[in-house]
């Protein structure tokens, strides 16, 4: 009993600490919002990881649905709780934020699976690389879209977010951003865990090992495509969201090809249809842009050097096809990846 | 989505059906009707269009003209998971498991269409969710215990025998419960003694499982052995049908597996 | 009206030409390895600042007219450039295929080799963009109200030039022939005496000979070099190979055509800005109806 809940109670425990520091001011802005990258990044990769991993696709276009995400929770958020020059007043009383804050995120997520169909449909027929230049196509058309649409800002991008927040904290002072980030990053986790692991998930396994035995064997192929391809670009989308709110600004230059790269990345260095893998190497990811943020411009040339060196030691990423608990099997008592 | 079976309706009939690729003819006019429990051969020499008839039975091709119905129900237009859900259920010629999930979760995919939860149900793990995961673990354990697979649930597919991929796919098939099942060539790739006790293994199932069973086989002992009944094509076409004494004796079949000698 | 579309079509012909000539490259690649090379847009970009360095170099030092330094460049750009994609080859994927990676982790690897030629580019030669000096003396023909330049004649014509010289290559010749042995079927050709690595090798070479091909003709059409000149026209030469049936020279032709056509006559009839978002919706319109591309031949799968 007791330690069916030990996870529980780890994550609540590591939660409040941070919330707690993060409140009493004892860790800094900086940490505090690599921190926060850090749970976006986590996010980002396991989101990913379910189709690029789990059902053996390759989407090269997430931050496209991150950005949809981004744009409509802010604009929704902005619209609801600030006053803003293009929306005018706030429709609803901004202290009712402090409530409608995770819906404002939830509803961007959703906007973004919506969004996903745009490779979900096509998916149908098509497989492989050809699917590959789909999200590729896909990723440009949302990010131009935006750029186009004036509205909203265009390619200057869109802000206002800081007042949602400052909205928030008005009411009770607290670090909401860090408390909500963990939030949906163990949401995250959580939910792909619980999908990944049941037997109408694991169809989508049965997918990528091969797509014949699976039709034939009842699964219904196009079904499961459409879901789990609104699954993950529905959680990218609620990346997007955190990541604007976080920031406080969003344009569409930062959900470039660059941005679903550094996904792709953090994937293929956890290794291909690891949960746990896919969350090591998005903390990796972050700490290591972090640490060689001094270097300026000349950071990325070495990432992509280290991470080049990196699979050709370990061609198969960090954990290959295995989970955390497959490696300590101690841990399977406690938490199974899969 | 079951129907309801009587006695006197066939578990399969197909009338006349056609499939043409371009301008190849690989099934012409195929019928048959299978009744309830009959175990059926299909034969015939290499290319003659045996697994072309299975694809279309499990709706993975659609026939160019003629109807297949699968306990009454044509199956016209529906896609192969529809297809299996009316009771069908089939191996293929080369294995096709799914070789990085363990041996049990094998069983439980092929459950994927009887699940009665659906996408949220996960999520929140209802009372749905967990009778339904509940019964399909304990189905599949005990499905795998009758086989005497049960030592290797948690084993993947490839770390198995040939002979033990073979037998799990057909495990794998029967889990489905079908009413009718297609065996393409089980015994391809099995040794002599393997396919003798691969002979048994399939004379059991059929005994104890109260199913249809149609089945491919190039090994001839084998067809003569099990079948009750054969039906053997070539380039497409029907060339005999009857029991094993009169498939053995039949002048077509003669040519067509040792060629003709009236050149 | 017909003097408009005539010029529009000279327009999309020059603009698909170095779109074509890039996803040649990619095609040629992908028909040999299934590899997504994702660095050969840099590559590229690596050829039009090798063939800014040799030209520059000839006039300045050597003082040569203009003429016989593009006569030097054009060679010397696509040789050095050749040098540069057979490094990453040997450098990077082929040690990961020998050790049996995944094919994506290959690709993957193709992306940071891409990054790292975009941003070493910027650590070590500045953010100050590169003007490339002009190498003929660009004349304006107007007939019947068409305007043309002897460039832009002279860039469709090598582009198509170069496709009937891969197109003879591929077809006509023994390492054409060991190259489309190598995408039918990779297991069955070193049986057969054929030497894998130097087919690769040789296709890595030839595709990036023509990606500094393309680099010389678009630093003398839009004279100002900077490094992420390769990354966007890359990608998009890339989608370009894929709408025409990835692997097939042709398709990468015809495709890198269609994109440009495509593209001009968007910005024809609407804001400029639009261009990106037009083209990339016709592109995943032509690829959910045919989801192969133009020339891809449909996989059947056998059971």
């Amino acid at each position: 009993m007791s330690r069916q809940y030990t996870v529980q109670l780890i994550l609540v425990t590591l939660g409040g600490i941070i919330t707690y520091l993060a409140y009493e001011e004892l860790i800094g802005l900086y940490t505090l919002s690599v921190l926060m990258f850090m749970g976006v990044n986590i996010i980002m990769s396991t989101s990913l990881n379910l189709v690029n991993g789990n059902m053996g696709e390759f989407s090269c276009g997430h931050a496209g649905f991150m950005c949809v995400g981004a744009y409509v929770s802010s604009l929704l958020g902005v619209l609801l709780f600030s006053k803003d020059k293009i929306f005018g007043p706030p429709l609803l009383n901004p202290d009712l934020a402090i409530f409608l804050f995770p819906l404002v995120i939830i509803v961007g997520g959703i906007a973004a699976a919506v969004a996903g169909l745009l490779v979900a449909l096509p998916s149908y027929k098509t497989r492989g690389d050809y699917l590959a230049i789909i999200t590729l196509a896909a990723n440009y058309i949302i990010i131009s879209g935006i750029e186009n649409l004036s509205v909203i800002g265009g390619s200057r991008g869109f802000m206002g977010m800081k007042k949602v927040i400052n909205a928030m904290e008005d009411i009770i002072y607290l670090p909401w951003m860090v408390i909500w980030v963990f939030v949906f990053t163990v949401g995250t986790v959580w939910v792909l865990r619980r999908y990944t692991s049941s037997t109408f998930g694991k169809g989508v396994s049965a997918i990528c090992q091969d797509e014949v035995a699976a039709e034939i064997m009842s699964v219904n192929t196009n079904k499961m495509k459409t879901i789990t391809f609104m699954l993950s670009s529905g959680l990218a989308g609620i990346a997007g969201g955190l990541f604007a709110y976080i920031i406080g600004y969003v344009n569409p230059g930062s959900f470039n090809i660059l941005k679903s790269t550094e996904a792709l990345v953090m994937v293929y260095l956890g290794g291909m249809g690891s949960l746990s893998g896919a969350i090591l190497s998005a903390i990796l990811f972050t700490v290591l842009l972090e640490l060689l943020r001094p270097l300026q411009i000349i950071k990325w040339v070495v990432i992509p050097l280290v991470l080049i060196v990196l699979m050709q030691f370990r061609p198969e990423g960090i954990m290959g096809h295995r989970e955390l608990s497959d490696f300590f099997p101690r841990l399977k008592r406690f938490y199974k990846f899969k | 989505m079951q129907t309801q079976t009587t006695a006197s309706m066939p578990v399969l009939e197909i009338r006349k059906m056609t499939q043409r690729f371009g301008g190849l003819v690989a099934v012409s006019e195929f019928s048959i009707a299978l009744g309830r429990n009959q175990l059926t051969g299909l034969i015939g020499p290499n290319g003659a269009g045996k697994t072309t008839v299975f694809n279309l039975i499990s709706g993975f091709y659609q026939p160019s003209e003629g109807e297949i119905l699968i306990n009454g129900t044509i199956t016209a237009g529906l896609k192969p998971h529809k297809v299996t859900s009316l009771g069908v259920a089939r191996t293929f010629q080369n294995i096709r498991l799914w070789n990085q999930m363990s041996v049990l979760d094998n069983i439980r995919v092929a459950q994927h269409g009887s699940l009665d939860y659906g996408f949220f149900g996960a999520m929140f793990r209802t009372r749905k969710y967990l009778d339904c995961e509940a019964k399909i673990e304990k189905e599949a354990r005990e499905l795998l215990e009758i086989f005497e697979l049960d030592k290797q649930a948690d084993e993947l597919p490839t770390n198995l025998a040939y002979g033990l991929q073979r037998k799990l796919e057909i495990v794998r098939a029967l889990s489905a419960k079908p009413q009718l099942l297609l065996l393409d060539e089980p015994a391809a790739g099995l040794s002599s003694v393997d396919a003798q006790e691969l002979i048994r293994l399939i004379h059991w199932i059929h005994e104890t499982f109260d199913v249809t069973i149609l089945l491919i086989e190039h090994h001839m002992d084998v067809v003569m052995e099990l079948c009750s009944d054969i039906k053997v094509i070539d380039f497409g076409q029907t060339i005999a049908e009857g029991t094993p004494e009169i498939i053995r004796n039949h002048p077509a079949v003669i040519s067509a597996y040792l060629g003709d000698d009236t050149i | 009206m017909l003097a408009t579309t005539i010029q529009n079509i000279i327009n999309a012909l020059q603009w698909g030409s170095f779109y074509a000539l890039i996803a040649l490259g990619y095609t040629m690649v992908y028909g040999v390895l299934t590899l997504i090379n994702f660095a050969h847009g840099d590559i590229f970009m690596v050829g039009a600042y090798i063939a800014f360095f040799v030209a520059t170099f000839i006039l300045s030092q050597l003082g040569l007219p203009g003429w016989a330094a593009l006569a030097m460049t054009i060679p010397l750009t696509m040789i050095l450039t050749s040098i540069v994609g057979v490094s990453l080859e040997r450098i990077a994927y082929r040690p990961l295929r020998r050790k049996g990676a995944h094919r994506l982790y290959v690709v993957i690897t193709a992306l940071m080799c891409g990054l790292i030629l975009e941003h070493g580019n910027l650590a070590f030669l500045g953010a100050s963009r590169k003007a490339f000096p002009a190498l003929i003396t660009e004349h304006v023909y107007t007939i019947g109200g068409v305007t043309f330049t002897n460039l832009k004649v002279a860039v469709i014509i090598t582009a198509i030039l170069s496709f009937f010289i891969l197109h003879w290559i591929v077809t006509r010749t023994k390492v054409g022939m060991a190259m489309r042995a190598i995408s039918y079927d990779k297991f069955a050709v070193p049986l057969m005496g054929i030497p894998i690595d130097s087919i690769i090798v040789i296709t890595f070479a030839l595709g990036s000979a023509f990606a500094g091909l393309a680099g010389i003709l678009f630093a003398m059409s839009y004279p100002v070099l900077e490094p992420y000149m390769g990354a966007l026209i890359g990608w998009k030469a890339f989608i370009a190979a894929v709408v025409g049936g990835i692997g097939d020279i042709r398709g990468a032709f015809l495709g890198g055509f269609l994109l440009g056509a495509v593209e001009i006559m968007v910005v024809a009839f609407f804001p400029s800005t639009y261009r990106d978002l037009i083209s990339f919706s016709v592109l995943l319109v032509i690829l959910s109806l045919k989801p192969t591309g133009l020339f891809g031949i449909a996989k059947t799968t056998k059971i």
